[in-house]
């Protein structure tokens, strides 16, 4: 009579897999780690970059052999194309949840973040952002937001840090695209400046379709400022660098990420030279896991790091350290970890604030030189205050 | 003084651009009381032909001026059978349903051509090669381009030549009479159709060397540029009266003037509580109160001259 209990508990193991519980049940090892970006469009280069990154981490955890909770788990990719549409991205956001991930890297764009945030929040799932940097992201209430980028908070006063302590300008002048990320950007540098007794002759607004700039750069001229700053993206700052030269304006020409594109290398053409723009984390070979990563992404994808392929590589890490901790794969327990993470990774130290926030994410600074960017300055948040 | 001396040739150079492309939906209106809301993407078509023509051609080491001749013979052609070729398959078989109908086929038209162009070309901003010399001439401290001047030129060139074609030739005459009276034209033996066809090819081609100068004038071409240049556009042709050829030309010029000095000024003169972004805003209140006092735009009488 000694098999029953072994026959009744089998029978149990079998209704509770039936039941679509495997994910958080030990009759299971396999763990979903969803991932969305843009796979498709115009910045499909990008959501690709991301994609390996994230597989990769995958694959090296897998080789590792990590073990939760005493139990060896392997880890599942699955990628969802959010084609950086706000719309796409809850689509996408709800099939990640139906398909029982325990967690989430992405999206890449804001747009897309912070529509699909709600999804997860309601689901309970944490959400790592590796690209998104409109403030607006973790400051939502939500508990299941973090990213690991500095955000347009921290990235408009690294640049007016570089502006009044580098450059030493007096003046300047800001112009943005009426878009968030525009506005937020441009507002965060406007409000270090002045606390930094720089004075904002002007502040004038465009869109994010239009291509003349004629009329309100004609009156930035008249200002006569040191710099003139823009918060927006390449589309628009390239033509608008252009126009600038055309017009004979001299000011230095200063932006966020949005410009620091090779795409605004191409629109600006010659007038591009001395276009200074920041843009979140280190330079990727000068991660302190830089190089290393750079070979092996390079290795298994033959293709070269865009740009944030670490960010995705090491969210991947900072998750599986946290199922660790916790000893557990189910979403809440990973979340409650996952605040107290304390992680080295390719990009550097991986600590969050109380909001989900990368905690002193590094901001470069770069210039076009001889028709390349070059990376020229390192700023972090708690050091950009003004001196 | 040297700050309004810039926005006043900032507005004439944009309004010259809204005049370019306000004839051509001046010419269609006059004659056949029909608004081609695709006449923007014939402008962006215009743009990305040359662009692909001249792409083609950087290899071969020809002067830019050259090469955008090449690019201008190849986009004018293109463009004209293409505005001819939408009057032919869009809007001729509508010619006499209710006026709604053309309205929405224009507008479909309209994205059909957007479209078609991300197809094949995608939907990236295009860095567009500088072809005209960038060296900027100096006016009493105010600058002004080579392609800026080349765009004022043109256009009082083509404003010219419109005004002689309507009025001193025989095809001009003809356009006159099917304005007046499309049945009467024909019974007095003028093909309607082909001087329908003629005034979409040349408005198209107008189209197409404005999209082009816009383009270098810009240094960017992408698949929307014709929509909302297209609406500026209408707007013009709206204010100067629509269906008058020198109505498009003032209502252009004007609108480019109020949008130059709008957004240089309105910020300063209300104390920052309108910015630049209200150039837009600006723009369209002018045109209202102009409508409400002059209801058929500034040179509104189209009976005589519209064409």
């Amino acid at each position: 009579m000694k098999f029953l209990p072994v026959l009744l508990s089998a029978a149990a193991a079998l209704v509770l897999s039936s039941c679509g519980k495997q994910e958080t049940t030990s009759s299971s090892d396999t763990v979903k780690i969803g991932m969305a970006a843009p796979l498709t469009g115009s910045q499909s280069h990008i959501g690709q970059d991301i994609k390996n990154g994230t597989l990769l981490g995958v694959e090296d955890l897998n080789a590792q052999g990590i073990e939760i909770g005493g139990k060896k788990v392997k880890f599942e990719l699955v990628a969802e194309d959010d084609e950086a549409n706000p719309a796409k991205a809850t689509t996408v956001a709800q099939k990640l949840v139906d398909a029982k991930v325990v967690a989430v890297v992405g999206h890449f764009n804001s747009g897309a973040s912070i529509p699909a945030s709600k999804v997860y929040a309601d689901a309970g799932i944490p959400q790592i952002s590796p690209g998104s940097t409109n403030p607006r992201y973790t400051q939502q209430g939500y508990a299941t937001t973090f990213r690991v980028v500095a955000n347009d908070d921290q990235q408009g006063p690294a640049c007016a840090s570089y502006a009044v302590n580098n450059l030493k300008v007096k003046t300047v002048a800001i112009i943005d695209d009426s878009t968030s990320y525009g506005q937020g950007l441009a507002t965060a540098f406007e409000n270090a400046v002045k606390a930094a007794g720089v004075e904002v002759v002007a502040h004038e607004h465009t869109t994010d379709k239009d291509t003349d700039f004629a009329a309100i750069l004609t009156n930035v001229k008249g200002k006569r400022p040191d710099l003139l700053f823009f918060g927006g993206i390449d589309t628009q700052g390239g033509p608008m660098v252009k126009q600038m030269k055309a017009l004979g304006i001299t000011a230095k020409f200063m932006g966020g990420d949005g410009i620091q594109t090779p795409n605004l290398l191409a629109l600006a053409g010659d007038a591009a030279d001395g276009v200074i723009a920041s843009i979140p984390g280190l330079p990727k070979d000068k991660m302190p896991g830089g190089v290393a990563f750079l070979d092996k992404f390079k290795k298994r994808f033959n293709a070269d790091v865009e740009l944030f392929a670490p960010m995705g590589y090491d969210a991947v890490f900072v998750l599986a350290e946290a199922m660790k901790r916790a000893g557990s794969t189910e979403s809440a327990k990973i979340l409650a970890e996952l605040k107290k993470t304390d992680y080295k990774g390719v990009i550097g130290p991986i600590q969050f604030d109380d909001k989900g926030d990368l905690k002193n994410g590094p901001i470069t600074i770069n210039l076009v030189q001889g028709g390349k960017w070059q990376p020229v300055d390192t700023v972090v948040p708690t050091t950009a205050a003004v001196k | 003084m040297e700050t309004l001396l810039q926005q006043i040739i900032n507005g004439i150079v944009l309004g010259a651009v809204y005049a370019l492309v306000a004839l051509g939906y001046t010419m269609v209106y006059g004659i056949l009381g029909l608004i081609n809301f695709a006449h923007g993407e014939v402008v962006m078509v215009g743009a990305m032909v040359t662009l692909a023509v001249i792409k083609l051609l950087a290899g071969t080491g020809l002067p830019l001026v050259v090469q955008l001749l090449i690019g201008l013979a190849v986009s004018i052609p293109a463009c004209m059978a293409l505005g001819a070729g939408i009057e032919r398959v869009a809007y001729r078989p509508l010619r006499n349903a209710p006026r709604l109908a053309p309205l929405i086929t224009a507008i479909g038209v309209s994205i059909i051509l957007q479209y078609l162009v991300v197809l094949v070309w995608g939907r990236t901003y295009h860095p567009y090669p500088e072809l005209l010399p960038t060296t900027p001439f100096d006016l009493a401290g105010a600058r002004i381009s080579p392609a800026q001047v080349a765009i004022i030129f043109f256009s009082a060139l083509v404003m010219a030549g419109l005004l002689w074609l309507v009025h001193h030739t025989r095809l001009g005459r003809a356009m006159r009479a099917t304005a007046e009276n499309p049945v009467v034209a024909r019974l007095m033996g003028v093909n309607v159709n082909h001087v329908v066809t003629m005034t979409f090819a040349i408005g198209s081609a107008l189209g197409a060397v404005a999209g082009v100068l816009v383009s270098i004038n810009y240094s960017v071409a992408h698949y929307q540029m014709g929509f909302i240049l297209g609406l500026k556009a209408f707007t013009a042709a709206v204010l100067g009266g629509i269906g008058n050829l020198g109505g498009a030309m003032v209502g252009g010029l004007l609108l480019g003037l109020i949008e130059a000095l709008g957004s240089g000024y309105v910020g300063d003169l209300t104390g920052g509580l309108f910015g630049s972004n209200y150039r837009d805003v600006f723009a369209f209140l002018v045109l209202i109160v102009v409508l409400i006092f002059r209801p058929s735009g500034l040179l509104g009488e189209r009976v005589a001259e519209r064409a």
